[in-house]
């Protein structure tokens, strides 16, 4: 019994990441087709000598720790005002529309984005580029830093902060030095968390980008879709690894709070 | 002795109606250890909020040393709270806890600093510990870093609310003479909230009795207990026999074979249980009238035995007389 479990368990992670493994494998490869010709970092070379990739990569990087840092921020001061603010119908309110915007299809998001933005635009003299794009990350990632915040700050002591009040800090003080650092670690898993959402979103993102907002996502998608050049297996897979680290930081930064 | 603080008629109810505190008026003295006993409920964690400033009174007053609180936020109330769990802060050393008041309240030296941590350390003998943090620290250590933490500051007055609670029973005897040499050292104003009557009786100077949102009696520990004012302030504090509309504790009932002498007062009773509890007898006994009374007697007067009839007595000045 134990062996066939393990034997299952093993099948599904083969499932899961055999597809992850021959895109590494073939980023290693030294044909430019699907055929095993030899060991070679050339697809790995070229990528850092690609300047639309390097620009995409260098947009991605932008747009993601704009969006992170800003949504953390909110995220976290929002998680705060619903955890003080214990009982009324906004509270609650604002809370299950958290859930629904974890929810929606993100296509749903990028078309009802769009058209928003075209919208305001009508009144605006603004186009579709950087900041839209921005925008949009902040707002999907926002859902994310409220419910983890929101569910670090209930293992938190209230009387901590009272404490705090009557030593003679201001709430604003108490906020800082009291309830902040117990929330950090909980806040920078969920930052890190939606900083990887950030990176490799690409349906929200193509539909709100300008010309001058390319990311790294709809290069390679564009890229893929001309026929598979092997740069893509190298650019994926560099994806994956930085983006495994950073999942495990996250978790580990959870596992510690 | 100068009034240090003052409630005035304070009342406190909420939104759906519901009324936490009604009327409380009191005055505290310099100096003194004053409990503020009741059952869970009863308002008096919601009194000792209204007077660190954690919730705003609906109605009524809080002076301290004369002054109005009303409107102040809790850190501008020279007040401090020892919390029921004690709330230290999980992130920082006992030192940084105990500091953390004195940065923020006062603009002291930090060898001023250093010596008033030091002497708070001393004070509850945790000196040595200073690095810890709250999670390495036993019960009964954490509440005396708690305790340091407020004394440090030198408020007017020192809230302590059900300090004790969290300790283990053993302990708890310890902690509370502890803290009873404490407060005489010190001279700190204590204002002590607790569900325990035993733990009110021995550490108090005074003490305010609570019901239902109001202060049914002040006075001293011999006052409410041997003379109530009320029915609740009498079961509260302690078993009381009620015989014919006067009340008898336990303690003041005796039990004899033959008639008691002149001027007593005496009912037949028949003997249901006797218990030995080593430093005397637990008695409980049936009154014809069907009514149960206790009695706590010396084991050198002999024993019973169920179903004797016997005589249940009393002196007349141990009775208690109140309003129903």
């Amino acid at each position: 019994m134990k062996r066939a479990l393990s034997l299952y368990a093993a099948a599904v992670y083969l499932f899961l990441h055999l597809p992850l493994a021959v895109l590494a494998v073939f980023s290693f490869n030294s044909s430019r087709f699907t055929v095993w010709e030899g060991f070679s970092l050339r697809w790995y070379e070229a990528l850092f000598r690609d300047p639309h990739l390097a620009e995409a990569a260098l947009n991605s990087l932008i747009i993601a720790f704009t969006a992170t840092a800003a949504a953390t921020v909110i995220g976290t001061l929002c998680a705060y005002g619903l955890w003080k603010q214990k009982t009324g119908i906004l509270p609650g309110f604002i809370k299950s529309s958290l859930y629904l915007s974890l929810v929606t299809p993100e296509i749903v998001m990028g078309v009802s984005l769009l058209a928003f933005y075209q919208w305001v635009f009508r009144f605006l003299d603004v186009q579709l580029g950087m900041h839209t794009v921005v925008l949009a990350h902040v707002m999907f990632s926002i859902a994310y830093l409220v419910v983890v915040a929101l569910a670090r700050l209930r293992t938190l002591d209230p009387s901590l902060e009272e404490a705090a009040l009557d030593l003679g800090a201001t709430e604003w003080v108490a906020f800082r030095k009291v309830t902040l650092p117990q929330l950090m670690p909980g806040v920078a898993a969920a930052a890190l968390l939606a900083f990887t959402i950030s990176i490799d979103d690409y349906v929200i993102t193509s539909l709100v980008a300008g010309v001058d907002s390319e990311t790294l996502p709809m290069v390679i998608y564009a890229m893929a879709r001309r026929g598979g050049s092997p740069l893509v297996n190298a650019v994926s897979t560099l994806i994956v690894v930085i983006l495994g680290v950073m999942i495990v930081a996250s978790e580990r930064l959870q596992g510690h709070s | 002795m100068d009034a240090v603080l003052e409630l005035r008629k304070l009342s406190k109810s909420y939104a759906n109606h519901q009324v936490a505190v009604s009327g409380v008026s009191l005055t505290i003295q310099q100096g003194e250890f004053f409990s503020l006993v009741g059952p869970s409920g009863c308002g008096k964690t919601t009194t000792l909020r209204l007077i660190a400033g954690f919730e705003e009174p609906t109605d009524g007053d809080v002076l301290l040393k004369g002054v109005s609180l009303r409107g102040l936020p809790p850190y501008a109330r020279n007040v401090s709270t020892v919390f029921q769990n004690y709330a230290l802060f999980p992130h920082m050393t006992v030192r940084e806890n105990i500091e953390f008041g004195l940065r923020r309240k006062t603009q002291m030296r930090a060898a001023e600093r250093q010596k008033r941590v030091a002497d708070a350390l001393e004070m509850v003998q945790l000196t040595g510990k200073e690095s810890r943090r709250p999670a390495q620290l036993s019960g009964g250590e954490r509440q005396r870093v708690a305790l340091a933490r407020s004394l440090v500051l030198e408020p007017d007055v020192l809230l302590l609310d059900e300090p004790l609670s969290a300790l283990d029973p053993n302990l708890r005897k310890q902690v509370r003479s502890e803290l009873k040499s404490l407060q005489r050292r010190v001279g700190i104003t204590f204002l002590f909230i607790t569900h325990d009557q035993e733990e009110a009786l021995s550490l108090s100077d005074r003490i305010g009795v609570m019901n239902q949102g109001r202060l049914e009696q002040v006075g001293t520990p011999q006052d409410v207990y041997l003379r109530p004012r009320t029915r609740f302030v009498a079961d509260f504090l302690g078993t009381v026999n009620w015989i014919n509309g006067v009340g008898v504790r336990p303690e003041a009932t005796r039990i004899s074979y033959h008639p008691p002498g002149e001027g007593e007062r005496a009912v037949p009773a028949v003997i249901e249980s006797s218990l030995f509890l080593g430093n005397c007898l637990h008695v409980k006994t049936r009154l014809i009238t069907g009514e149960p009374v206790v009695a706590q007697v010396s084991r050198l007067n002999g024993s019973y035995g169920c179903g004797e009839t016997v005589h249940v007595w009393w002196h007349p000045q141990d009775e208690i007389i109140c309003p129903q």
